[in-house]
């Protein structure tokens, strides 16, 4: 080693062997690597302190505990008004984002594997009508369909004294969709009782019918039993106990309804605009997922005699979940990052209120966007964490 | 048993039968006068073909010729449009009873394996008899075994078909169609889609199958096998049975100018 100070030929020579060698060059580039991010974090950090230090702020989070002296219009889980704190408002913007993230994961699953399975079918009006639904959806921006959803309902629908009325008990109007609130009085605990006793009937009675099928060969009709028992046992349970539940159905008074349950139109733009939106990406990922299952497999499976439904039950499904999973999974992340885009047509979420309002009111942008970060964040690596328990299960083995 | 005249592909590779192989007078699959189109195509034209039960028949041909399609009409992966097919007594209709007689009777072994790859080569081979003959998991277990020890591959109960050559993967596939003891096997082209070395451990499970006295029908440019285990071997051209006649004259004395063209391609390479 002690060559290398004494003759530039040698040192050159040393660097094409360190980096020639695949062991030293990849020791190299981590080194470098490292470097270069620790340095731009370093600089980032720096650059924060700096600037925080040029403006006078501090970096803390105690203005969450300070009143956020604004409204909500929508906070359907907890109580909130203009004294609340930050905190709280922040609380309902998280609750906000989740609960439409929540039921536009429900919605666009869905549709999606109705559609995708649709544009299997070998009806030609059928396939067609979906594909063209499905390419005009996927190549519009989402934004411009939540606007035109949003657009639709607060422009096209009528003022609630015009409302569109079904059946005496739903209305939409400009302002929302209002709906009937179900009232459980006495007896509805006995009820719910009886429906949590049959899912776990349901349970046991799903184990059972396995171990009787490993050992007497016979195949219970699992699905319909339990669709049976549970549908059964809670009429009966209800109708028992004196049908315990009455409807508080919304009525007109004055300008608006009252009574029942509002969804407001931010809700169900955002809701129904981001659902079939994702929706027509779910639909080409279940079709590639099914159409990925060679057609040998349907052959092999019926050449044993098996049945079209217990094909699709035993081999088709399990194979095509393998390949459907992952993307859905993508398609679930997209979904709820994009529920961001609520803050273009007023739906509070968790952009709107901490990462908006709060944020023009205390000035404090570094905290209110790590709030808004981390919550992105966590439903995400949620999200993708399950997804990635259910792939690591499912992995097909091979050599 | 005859040699074939001409230079006798992989003659000595087969393992020829040790017993007598036998054929009784009762009538396995009847087809009369069946034809069928894919659109326009007409692949089969005026099919007539009767096998008694213990036939072992090799179906060849060029390719496009309707052989795979001619024995996927015999369990119903394909539909025939006109002519009768009956199998042990049960003509294929679009009664899906008889079809479902009909496929838990035949087994199939095709030339992919299709092997259902996210269950194991044992559940691979005890899953119809679970779902379809309604058997106890345990006795479903030991007749998948007792045929995984047939084929000789009693060691890889527990893997999946992933891990297994392709000569095991197809050795698989016969164990799992013999699980429903069937009483007439079709077979696909079972060793095209293998390597050379492989061929054999294939063939010698099927020698063994026809010394059993199973009903065989099988397309293949094996002519090795042909002659080691078939009573008939069967010509095909255009969709249409251009010459049948038992192997040691199909080969060396054959009729028609188009059988005599495909066999000098085949046999000389």
């Amino acid at each position: 080693m002690a060559v290398i100070s004494e003759n530039g030929a040698n040192t050159r020579n040393l660097i094409t062997r360190l980096w020639s060698n695949r062991e030293t060059r990849s020791v190299i580039i981590q080194i470098v690597t490292l470097t270069v991010i620790f340095a731009t974090l370093a600089f980032i950090f720096r650059n924060v302190v700096i600037n925080l230090d040029a403006r006078g702020k501090e970096f803390n989070f105690d203005f969450l505990f300070h009143p956020a002296a604004y409204d909500i219009t929508f906070s359907p889980f907890i109580e909130y008004s203009s004294r609340s704190t930050h905190l709280r408002a922040a609380v309902v913007g998280i609750l906000n984002t989740l609960l439409v993230a929540a039921c536009g994961i429900v919605l666009a699953t869905l549709l999606g594997f109705i559609m995708g399975i649709l544009r299997l079918s070998s009806n030609w009006i059928v396939n067609r009508t979906v594909y063209c639904f499905l390419e005009f959806t996927r190549n519009v921006p989402v934004l411009l369909h939540i606007l035109f959803v949003h657009g639709l309902i607060v422009i096209q629908l009528p003022v609630p004294k015009k409302a569109v009325n079904l059946a005496d008990s739903f209305f939409l109007t400009n302002r929302g969709f209002f709906i009937p609130k179900p009232v459980w009085e006495s007896g509805s605990g006995l009820v719910a009782v009886v429906l949590l006793i049959s899912i776990a009937f349901v349970v046991l009675f799903k184990r059972w019918a396995k171990k009787a099928q490993d050992s007497t060969g016979r195949v219970y009709p699992v699905l319909g039993i339990s669709t049976g028992v549970i549908v059964g046992a809670t009429a009966l349970a209800f109708l028992a106990a004196d049908m315990p539940l009455s409807w508080n159905i919304p009525e007109l008074r004055g300008f608006n309804f009252s009574g029942g349950i509002a969804i407001k139109p931010e809700f169900i733009a955002l809701w129904l605009a981001l659902s079939y939106y994702t929706s027509s990406f779910i639909a080409e990922i279940v079709r590639g997922g099914i159409l990925a299952i060679s057609h040998g497999q349907t052959e092999a499976a019926h050449a044993l005699g098996l049945r079209p439904n217990r094909t699709l039950q035993l081999i088709i499904i399990p194979q095509a979940l393998r390949v459907i999973v992952p993307p859905l999974a993508s398609q679930y992340l997209n979904l709820t990052k994009n529920s961001s885009l609520a803050i273009a047509i007023g739906y509070m979420d968790v952009v709107a209120t901490v990462g908006g309002i709060t944020l023009m009111q205390t000035g404090k942008e570094m905290e209110t966007m790590i709030i808004v970060l981390l919550t992105y964040l966590v439903f995400s690596l949620i999200i993708s964490g399950f997804m990635n328990l259910y792939n690591k299960k499912m992995a097909l083995v091979e050599r | 048993m005859p040699t074939i005249a001409t230079d006798g592909i992989a003659e000595d590779k087969i393992r020829h039968p040790t017993k007598k192989l036998t054929i009784s007078e009762e009538v396995a699959i009847e087809m009369v006068a069946v034809h069928k189109w894919y659109g326009e195509f007409h692949v089969l034209k005026d099919i007539n073909l009767t096998v008694n039960a213990g036939e072992r028949i090799v179906i060849c041909g060029p390719s496009g010729s309707g052989k795979s399609t001619l024995i996927r009409c015999i369990n119903r992966l394909e539909e025939h449009q006109k002519g009768k097919i009956v199998v042990d007594g049960v003509e294929l209709t679009s009664n899906l009873k008889n079809v479902e007689i009909i496929r838990s009777e035949v087994g199939i072994v095709f030339q992919q394996f299709n092997l259902f790859p996210h269950l194991t080569v044992l559940e691979n081979c005890s899953l119809a008899p679970i779902w379809v003959r309604k058997m106890r998991k345990a006795e479903a277990e030991e007749i998948a075994m007792k045929y995984l020890e047939r084929v000789r591959i009693p060691e890889q109960a527990a893997k999946y078909p992933g891990q297994l050559s392709g000569g095991q993967q197809q050795r698989v596939a016969i164990a799992r169609s013999l699980c429903m003891n069937p009483r007439i096997m079709l077979f696909d082209e079972p060793t095209s889609a293998l390597d050379p070395e492989m061929i054999k451990e294939v063939l010698d499970v099927m020698v063994e199958l026809a010394e059993s006295g199973m009903t065989m029908l099988c397309v293949t440019h094996e002519m090795g096998f042909a002659t080691a285990v078939a009573n008939r071997v069967i010509f095909m051209d255009f969709g249409e049975i251009i010459e049948q006649n038992e192997p040691h004259n199909f080969f060396n004395n054959p009729q028609s100018e188009r059988t005599k063209l495909f066999l000098s391609q085949i046999l000389h390479h």
